[in-house]
């Protein structure tokens, strides 16, 4: 059993982050510099964290699998970052924030992380500006706004489509700073493979030098995960190829509870995979809904071109089931149908998994000008990626997996149940509930990073004698000599298949059974078939190349074992989690419109899954939500 | 299609390094140039031989970790795109394809196409930053910015550090890569401070690391996979000639000895 205590602070939600950090313990100035963090990831969360920290004067070292810190994925959002800045006077406030995130995800969060959220949203602005973020500006040289999905004010703030970029410059700019004045280092192509934890402590990690293949071991007082989310279990996904969760799932199997493994967001309008080689899949905004009908052709053996086939021979699914949303239904239901009406067979494109998105009727009213315009960078990625033109043809697109809420579960604090242990960013479980409105996960990595962590750190610290680590004890030794065995061990099985035949197969695996939507049957399925994979993993896998070099097919088999197990535990949490809420549909319960029916009563609880061993089945904790300053309501975006 | 390809192949740091060549089969025309090296790799893994060592990882055109030389084109043949955005319909069948790595002293090659590209990060350190500690901050839109000064700085802000421009040079300078940070900065009005500090501390940077000297050929702007222009290497010329006319300030050495 897990000893889940959230440290959530009495008393009103409004004053609860200002009470608490009253509250806590500081680390002085003259201290600061004989304290060592190690920050494992250097996105948003993690290089903001190290900036923030190693600035107030701790020893940091920051870690990633990267040639620089500057690539981690975060830097591939386009849409942007909400902030309840209220600049538009259209009534947005830190309660309307907060309250919408909180529905948005479907009320599984912590209601007092998401609060804290909302409040320090604004504070990101005036950081990000003062680094040098060239946010948009109106003519008059304010700051611009635009509006997204799931909300009623304009309250994201952007540059062009690559705000992500942007803002993980400004943190990276501030990490760099700190790395010149000596009071950062970074470890750069060095991946966590192991968290070490003495006397129930976290004590340090082992990693991997990715160009020599050397296995050392960080001690420190303290260590924060930053390693962003487990997307890629599903190998196709709009993550990035190297993401990975293998430092978070160490941690798991070190003592620290996994939370929500299950929630996993998936985006409605993603270009689709055009064959088995296909190796990462890239989104396309929502917004093109607004313009485009989706259908498919009626006849499963349709070969024509789309625009040879006659209106009452196309199925304009959306539209004929959801008549009053038509093609503006929520997100996840729009993906389910496209998968349904796919899986009956008849889906478009050369795979067969597909639906059409097209702008005809929008360009015959408003003209083809007028259409390009609006969509002008959406509809030249989609050609550049594809080769057709969407004002010609329809454009074809599928759902695909984007962003997952899940992760190590963490308290008020944002350490894990494991003390010195801390988690932020996409890697923790805490802010965004079953679901993430669009423009939230910048706010929520660089929140943690900037504002949250930098305080929190310090009254864990501060309780502690500096220093009180080594690299010559016995479970650094041990957590070593693990490494360096599973290396081995995937080195020497000298079988026939490559890691990315596997990964695809598992890919495939999650994506049918515990993918858009899931049921009791196809999870119990997926939970035989998964351990059977690994099996044959580690008896048939090619692995070419040796330990001690730059050996990407070694990197991926390593990452690989971790996503098996996770596999598995995702699918298990989806079983015991009988309601559907958020992104996370079971089948068997959902309203006759096909959304997620919540069973408050028995599930508003955090699953928190604790590691009990090779083989053995996790055990499953709850953290009880309460719903004090906003109560429990249906998610309807309809009314 | 069918493609042959001549793919640099060096072991180690130390290795001399050489062509190699491959015939790749099956080749189609919606792949990824990537998507082809994955399919090259996973042949020559199933041949019982070592697969390509290359960086990548966004995979839509915006971590700057993909880097080749492709038929002697830094990220190939196709203007204001990377490697992993250009697609094989861009090759025609039976076409040879040269895959060479990024070719300058200051990137050493670690193995096959993968180089080191540390000297960009200490180039940033030696001042592409606005000096800040995180915490309160003034309100945004007390300082109102031109919104076409806003466009400009992001401009040349939407650099992705790849290298492409280092590797595109016939004198592997780094000038496009520093004017382009040194710009966003030093257009806005939070980055006058360090402005004219920054354009010297950067550019003795850009050149201990053994970049060579920018001498105007622009072939850094034609094969920006982000087309920027080298206008901003103007403003950094500008800025640095500037900035050498007036008695340099150690502002952090004086404040450090207060």
């Amino acid at each position: 059993m897990l000893t889940l205590d959230s440290k959530i602070p009495s008393g009103p939600i409004k004053d609860a982050w200002t009470k608490h950090k009253n509250d806590l313990r500081l680390v002085g100035p003259k201290n600061r510099p004989k304290y060592k963090v190690i920050v494992i990831g250097s996105g948003l969360a993690g290089a903001s964290a190290t900036a923030s920290m190693a600035a107030m004067g701790y020893q940091v070292e920051c870690f990633c699998f990267q040639d620089s810190p500057r690539r981690a994925h975060s830097i591939a959002a386009q849409g942007g970052i909400n902030a309840s800045k209220n600049y538009r006077n259209d009534g947005d406030s830190t309660w309307r924030l907060f309250y919408d995130t909180q529905k948005g995800g479907d009320y599984r969060a912590r209601e007092q992380n998401v609060y804290r959220l909302a409040e320090l949203s604004t504070s990101i602005i005036d950081q990000a500006v003062a680094q040098g973020v060239p946010f948009a500006r109106e003519y008059g040289g304010k700051l611009a706004n635009r509006s997204f999905g799931g909300v009623l004010v304009e309250r994201t703030f952007y540059c062009r489509g690559e705000t992500g970029q942007q803002l993980l410059l400004g943190a990276y700019s501030a990490l760099e700073e700190q790395i010149a004045a000596k009071q950062a280092k970074m470890h750069t192509r060095t991946e966590m493979l192991d968290l070490v934890v003495v006397d129930g402590k976290a004590q340090g990690v082992v990693v991997r030098n990715l160009e020599t293949g050397e296995i050392s071991s960080h001690a420190a007082d303290a260590v924060v995960l930053a390693s962003g989310g487990y997307g890629n279990v599903f190998y196709l996904s709009t993550n990035a190829k190297g993401c990975n969760v293998t430092a978070n799932f160490r941690a798991y199997r070190r003592g620290a509870g996994f939370a929500n493994p299950c929630f996993t967001q998936i985006h409605p309008t993603s270009i689709p995979a055009s064959g088995d080689y296909q190796s990462k899949l890239t989104l396309m905004s929502e917004s093109l809904r607004n313009d485009g009908r989706i259908w498919v052709p009626r006849d499963p053996d349709e070969k024509r071109t789309p625009s040879d086939i006659p209106e009452a021979e196309r199925y304009y699914y959306l539209e004929e089931r959801y008549p009053r949303f038509g093609n503006l239904v929520p997100r996840d239901v729009a993906a389910r149908n496209a998968k349904d009406v796919c899986d009956n067979g008849l889906g478009v494109g050369p795979t067969g998994y597909g639906v059409y998105l097209d702008f005809a009727a929008a360009i015959a009213d408003k003209g083809v000008d007028a259409v390009k315009s609006k969509y002008a960078n959406l509809f030249e990625m989609y050609e550049r990626i594809t080769d057709d033109d969407p004002t010609k043809t329809p454009m074809r697109i599928y759902p695909a997996v984007h962003y997952t809420m899940g992760g190590l579960w963490v308290d008020y604090n944002l350490m894990t149940n494991i003390p010195g242990l801390y988690s932020i960013g996409e890697s923790n479980f805490a802010d965004h509930g079953a679901n993430r409105l669009g423009a939230s996960s910048l706010m929520q990595c660089l929140a943690d990073g900037y504002f949250i962590i930098p305080v929190t750190i310090g009254d864990f610290l501060s309780r502690h004698e500096p220093g009180q680590y080594s690299t010559e004890n016995e479970e650094l030794k041990q957590a070593e000599a693990a490494a360096k065995d599973q290396i081995n061990r995937l080195l020497s099985v000298n079988g026939s298949r490559t890691t990315q035949s596997f990964h695809q197969e598992l890919g495939k695996i999650m994506w049918e059974h515990c993918g858009i939507s899931r049921s009791e049957e196809s999870l119990k399925e997926g939970l035989r078939k998964i351990p059977a994979l690994r099996e044959e993993f580690w008896n048939n896998l090619k692995l070419p190349g040796a330990a001690n070099e730059l050996n990407q097919s070694l990197e991926k088999a390593g990452r690989m074992v971790d996503f098996f197990d996770f596999g598995e535990l995702m699918c298990r949490d989806a079983l015991l989690r009988d309601e559907s809420c958020g992104c996370h549909l079971r089948e068997e319960h959902q309203t006759p419109e096909g959304e997620a029916k919540r069973d408050d009563n028995n599930f508003s609880f955090v699953s928190v899954f604790e590691y009990k061993g090779e083989g053995k089945e996790p055990e499953l904790n709850k953290e009880k939500l309460s719903f004090e300053a906003l109560p429990l309501a249906d998610r309807n975006y309809k009314t | 299609m069918k493609i042959k390809l001549h793919v640099w192949r060096q072991k180690s740091r130390t290795d001399k390094g050489s062509m190699e060549s491959y015939d790749l089969d099956n080749v189609l025309p919606d792949m990824s140039f990537l998507e082809m090296m994955d399919c090259l790799n996973e042949k020559l893994t199933a041949d019982g031989e070592i697969p390509v060592a290359f960086d990548h990882d966004c995979r839509e055109g915006v971590c700057g970790m993909c880097s080749m030389v492709i038929n002697g084109e830094a990220h190939g043949p196709k203007a204001e795109t990377t490697t992993c955005q250009l697609y094989m319909r861009h090759f025609a069948d039976g076409a040879e394809i040269y895959i060479e790595p990024w070719r300058a002293s200051a990137f050493p090659v670690m193995k096959d196409l993968v180089v080191d590209r540390s000297a960009f990060d200490r180039i940033i350190q030696a001042g592409g930053f606005i000096s800040n500690h995180s915490g309160p901050k003034p309100e945004p839109n007390s300082i109102p910015i031109d919104p076409q000064v806003a466009e400009t700085s992001l401009d040349a802000a939407t650099c992705i550090g790849c290298g492409a421009c280092v590797a595109a040079c016939p004198n592997g300078s780094a000038m496009l890569f520093t004017a382009a940070k040194a710009s966003h900065l030093g257009l806005l009005p939070q980055g006058q401070t360090e402005r004219y500090s920054r354009s010297q501390t950067m550019v003795n940077q850009m050149e201990a690391e053994g970049f060579g000297s920018c001498r105007n050929y622009a072939e850094c702007e034609a094969q920006c996979p982000k087309g920027i222009s080298i206008a901003f290497i103007g403003q950094l010329n500008s800025d640095f000639l500037k900035a050498s006319l007036v008695e340099p300030v150690d502002r952090r050495g004086k404040m450090e000895s207060q």
